[in-house]
């Protein structure tokens, strides 16, 4: 298995052994290659290398842009990590080789499922959750009750071609007649699989243990049927571990099998490949448990966006297929409509020439913004682009449905229903962004500013970005080596750029929104924060203060409306953003109006130089 | 990455052109290797696994689902006829009989004791492959489809919609940067691949629909009067499914633009040719652009221009006919005397001193120069973005500072 390897990886060294880690991510265009040192007692991310990615012909070999990257890699750092043959030289010794390798992939367009339940909103969620939180693209959600009529699904499912199917529905001990009757539609029309023709889609059946024989029954020869734990085996509950291990193993026997060159990269890595977001999804989750706190991350890329979030310990995460900034730039446009994108901008511009322009980056997505107004409109696409997928991410990340819930009187006054969003910009404490947008733009305030007015964080709320989204890279080696994982990540893969303290409200513009107290090395600094109004002040990486916020009353900034609210706030790259332009934020109808506010707001935040 | 620009788009005289045309799903292939074919002949044949009607028989009989089965009056695999007899329950004292018949012609597929649902199953449906490209047979994919092989002039669009068409070259326009308005088409240009200059309008679009022409090659277009033609917004620049019966290809992009010098002559040496045209545009890894396809050796003269069909007889919405009908994902080039690099090839074609390139990005967009000067230390731009940038000397003589990333290489032959 392992003869790539010099020295052969059978004697796997212990954690403590393991001082240089190589880690890939294979992405559909580029891999990206990060080495990983020990350095004393800790570990650091020290080089970084990329190259194309080689899945499609004529290389159709994902193992050449992985020896690529790699050897970037080498010419920065000075190590040799290949040797003459172009094998990884295993273990390290002095400045070669590395002691383990580890890899994520969504190369060739990532995995793709297709996804069905009984209920739409029940057990058709969970299976779409359990897809999702697996690092799958959910390419259709099929239900018994989604208005379509059966042989309109049967003809959807025939047209699409998914990497496998994740059948669920009923509880156990529920219905077995819906449940087959999904079998019965999936079963003619026999979709075909996107790679190799000759292998039979693999289905993972994990609804009511009682309709598994007649289910299995029902397809028959035609696909590799995997029967796993019910993943809601009773309403109130969702057991989604059994179906996403299921869902890594078939992605990793059929999938990548399946994919140019990964039957090599299978043999040389340490830990199994990970599907690139539930890399991300494991790093965020480990780092939310670590530190029992609420983390919402967000991944905007060329085609789409993911958005992650980990609330009281419950891990999402959400797919926006068609929202990004280069390849799917013209589809937020035509989402958000191009006066919701306008409202972010602080220039006058051209409309006929900015929808020509919109199209020309959509057709040419690798150019980059060369003037100042063509930057500030890609960052007001990126604002949109990260509001619809935000939108689309809570409300996907929801209480499950159909629990029957017993209420007291005192329930009357406070309902709770099964179905609300568990995302509370309330009790955000960590919002990380990552991806080219966000982490290349040319300003760290530009970073905040768009994560602030896309995601409107309440009360206080700590900001980061990932500055060459290395968060894959981690999730996959926290498998092996979480240690390794989680100091890389807090000392080198987040940048932190500071904190956001917004309180919850509407007022009138130019009245009072909060006082407040700033304590710190520097002395204190004390001031007010009027309506409609916010105020960046300095507050250096590493560096802490205690803040007094004192609200208007009206308004909460997470201790009750008009509360004082005392707490210690981090400093960053950007340092302390005091928002009291409210939440919601509501900007004006009128786009002249918005403009003036908006020269206000850049003007306050320092977000671009003066001109053009 | 070094290479931080875009690779051109392909334009060549001269280059020997393969492409691969398969079907669907396994079926019969007509011809054989060696043979000449023309770009409109059926090389393959398969039928498509008819539509699938559900008929709930334990709900329109009002029996318990277990009961279907006892109550059938076909069983599974057996071919039935529209209106024939499915099922009837056994009524009271052989009374009251409720019957239920096939709503279509088909074959029984399945019958459950569990839904009390039958599956029927309609006729099945043919799916009939055509050449695409005029030329020789090289090889053959028993039971899977054809491997085509020619030498022809061949032009890469930048953006197109429409799928594959095939008629004469005729040119509408007498200059690049003329813009093609609805007066430059006429009667004469019905079934033609039109050439025009610059920016074509919504209503020469329309027009060239009304006249049947089979496509229009040309700079550019307004956004505006793309979605006035297609009838709404283009979201992802994924097309060639399109049905507006006009396959349209642009050279340079969205906006007033003209055709690049170089692709106007390319065409204008082959006017009066056929060619075959294909406006599907996939902007993703693995990127196909629109292409015109224009065998050197001409074909005897028994072709009809016109558009190819979508499939024929084959449902509009399946999907499996639209790969069968989407060479460019398979086609490749593999030799030729101007042959360029495939745009997936990570040692894509060197950006160097003297290089001629256009430039794909506001604020010089559309402008073609050649690079004077690489600097190797990245430059901050006017929009305070750090990259690693180019001069580049335009046709005036004026001299621009631009990113690498928004060159467009443009190969000289």
């Amino acid at each position: 298995m392992r003869e790539f390897f010099r020295g052969s990886a059978m004697s796997k060294p212990l954690a403590e052994q393991i001082n240089i880690i190589l880690a890939t991510d294979c992405g559909s265009t580029t891999t990206k290659a990060i080495l990983i040192e020990k350095k004393g007692d800790q570990y650091r991310q020290t080089f970084r290398g990329e190259a194309p990615t080689t899945v499609e012909a004529p290389l159709a070999d994902v193992t050449i842009g992985v020896r690529n990257a790699v050897r970037e890699l080498e010419e920065l750092s000075g190590r040799r990590l290949l040797d003459k043959e172009g094998r990884l030289i295993r273990p390290a010794q002095a400045d070669q080789g590395c002691d383990i390798y580890v890899s994520t992939s969504s190369a060739g367009g990532g995995l793709q499922m297709m996804v069905a339940g009984v209920i739409r909103e029940m057990t058709a969620a969970s299976a779409q959750r359990a897809a999702l939180g697996a690092g799958a693209i959910v390419m259709d959600v099929i239900a018994t009750n989604d208005r379509r009529r059966p042989h309109e699904q049967i003809q959807r499912i025939r047209e699409l071609r998914p990497d496998m199917i994740l059948l669920s529905g009923g509880t156990d001990g529920g219905t077995v007649e819906h449940v087959v009757q999904l079998a019965e539609w999936i079963a003619p029309a026999r979709p075909q699989p996107r790679f190799g023709a000759q292998y039979k889609l693999p289905i993972i059946y994990a609804g009511n243990r009682d309709a598994a024989p007649l289910v299995a029954k029902t397809l028959g020869e035609q696909f590799a049927l995997s029967i796993v734990p019910n993943l809601r085996p009773r309403l109130e509950e969702e057991n989604l571990g059994p179906a996403r291990e299921k869902i890594h193993d078939l992605f990793l026997e059929h999938v990548m099998a399946h994919a140019p060159g990964y039957d090599k990269l299978l043999q040389w890595v340490d830990a199994p490949i990970m599907p690139t977001p539930a890399a991300v999804g494991n790093i965020l989750q480990q780092i939310a448990q670590q530190e029992g706190i609420n983390v919402l991350g967000v991944d905007i890329g060329g085609a789409t966006t993911d958005v992650f979030s980990v609330f009281d310990g419950q891990f999402h995460r959400t797919v926006s297929a068609n929202l990004g900034m280069s390849y799917s730039i013209s589809n937020v446009c035509a989402e958000a409509g191009l006066e919701s994108i306008l409202r972010w901008i602080h220039l006058e511009m051209d409309l006929s020439e900015l929808r020509n322009r919109i199209k020309n980056k959509m057709i040419r997505p690798t150019t980059i913004p060369q003037t100042l107004d063509d930057l500030v409109f890609e960052q007001a696409v990126a604002r949109e682009a990260l509001r619809l997928a935000y939108e689309h991410h809570r409300q996907f990340a929801v209480s499950l449905r159909g629990v029957q819930q017993q209420r007291t009187v005192g329930d009357l006054f406070a309902q709770k229903e099964s179905g609300r969003t568990l995302i509370d910009p309330m009790r955000l404490d960590l919002l990380v962004g990552s991806g080219g947008v966000l982490s290349h733009a040319p300003r760290m305030h530009q970073t905040a500013a768009m994560l602030i007015d896309a995601f409107q964080p309440e009360g206080v709320t700590r900001l980061a970005k990932d500055s060459i989204f290395m968060m894959p890279h981690l999730g996959v080696l926290a498998q092996v080596h979480p240690q390794a994982a989680l100091q890389v990540f807090q000392r080198d893969c987040l940048i932190y750029l500071g904190t956001c303290v917004a309180p919850r409200g509407q007022g009138k513009p130019g009245s009072l929104c909060f006082r407040y107290e700033l304590r710190g090395e520097g002395g204190v600094d004390s001031g007010q924060v009027l309506v409609g109004q916010w105020r960046w002040l300095p507050l250096g990486p590493g560096q802490t203060a205690r803040l007094r916020i004192e609200p208007a009353r009206g308004w909460d900034v997470g201790a009750g409306s008009g509360r004082v609210l005392e707490c210690i706030v981090h400093g960053g790259s950007v340092g302390l953003v005091l928002d009291g332009r409210g939440r919601p934020l509501l900007l004006p109808a009128d786009l002249r109006q918005t403009r003036i506010l908006m020269h206000q707001w850049v003007a306050e935040a320092g977000l671009y130089p003066e001109g053009p | 990455m070094s290479q931080a620009y875009t690779a051109g788009l392909k334009l060549a005289g001269r280059i020997r052109h393969r492409v691969c045309r398969r079907l669907p799903i396994p079926g019969q292939v007509l011809v054989q290797v060696g043979q000449e074919v023309s770009a409109q002949q059926v090389v393959a044949r398969t039928w498509l696994p008819g539509e699938v009607t559900m008929v709930n028989v334990a709900h329109r009989l009002a029996v318990e689902p277990a009961d279907v089965p006892g109550l059938m009056q076909v069983q599974v695999g057996q071919q039935v006829q529209a209106g024939q007899l499915l099922a009837q329950t056994k009524g009271f004292f052989g009374l009251f009989r409720s019957q239920l018949t096939a709503p279509i012609s088909g074959t029984i597929e399945n019958i459950s004791e569990v839904t009390g649902q039958v599956i029927l199953r309609g006729p099945p449906q043919p799916v009939e492959l055509r050449a695409y490209l005029a030329g020789r047979v090289t090889e053959v994919l028993p039971g899977e489809g054809v491997w085509i092989e020619a030498d022809v002039a061949l032009l890469q669009g930048i953006f197109g919609i429409g799928g594959e068409a095939y008629g004469p070259i005729r040119f509408a326009c007498q200059r690049p940067d003329q813009p093609l308005e609805a007066d430059c088409l006429d009667e004469s240009m019905q079934g033609a691949v039109v050439v025009g200059g610059g920016r074509v309008s919504a209503q020469a679009l329309q027009r060239a629909r009304q006249l049947g022409l089979s496509a229009i090659i040309t700079g550019g277009i307004d956004d505006q009067d793309l979605r006035e033609f297609l009838g709404y917004d283009l979201g992802v620049a994924i097309t060639g499914s399109e049905a507006v019966g006009l396959t349209l290809i642009l050279t340079e992009g969205f906006g007033d633009i003209a055709m690049q010098r170089r692709s106007w002559e390319l065409l204008a040496s082959h006017e009066g040719r056929l060619a075959s045209v294909n406006g599907a545009t996939q902007i993703r890894a693995g990127v196909i652009r629109p292409e015109v396809i224009i065998p050197l050796r001409q074909p005897a003269g028994d072709e009809q221009p016109g558009r190819f069909p979508q499939a024929d007889q084959s449902p509009k919405s399946s999907p499996l006919k639209a790969d069968a009908l989407s060479p460019s994902v398979l086609s490749e080039q593999v030799s030729g005397r101007t042959e360029v690099e495939l745009s997936s090839s990570p040692k894509g074609p060197t950006l160097q001193i003297g290089s001629l390139v256009r430039i794909i990005r506001a604020p010089y967009f559309g402008l073609v120069g050649r690079v004077v000067d690489l600097p190797t230390i990245p430059q901050v731009l006017p929009s305070g973005v750090k990259a690693r940038v180019a001069e580049v000397e335009l046709s005036d003589g004026q001299r621009v500072v631009v990113p690498r990333a928004n060159l467009e290489w443009i190969e000289e032959y």
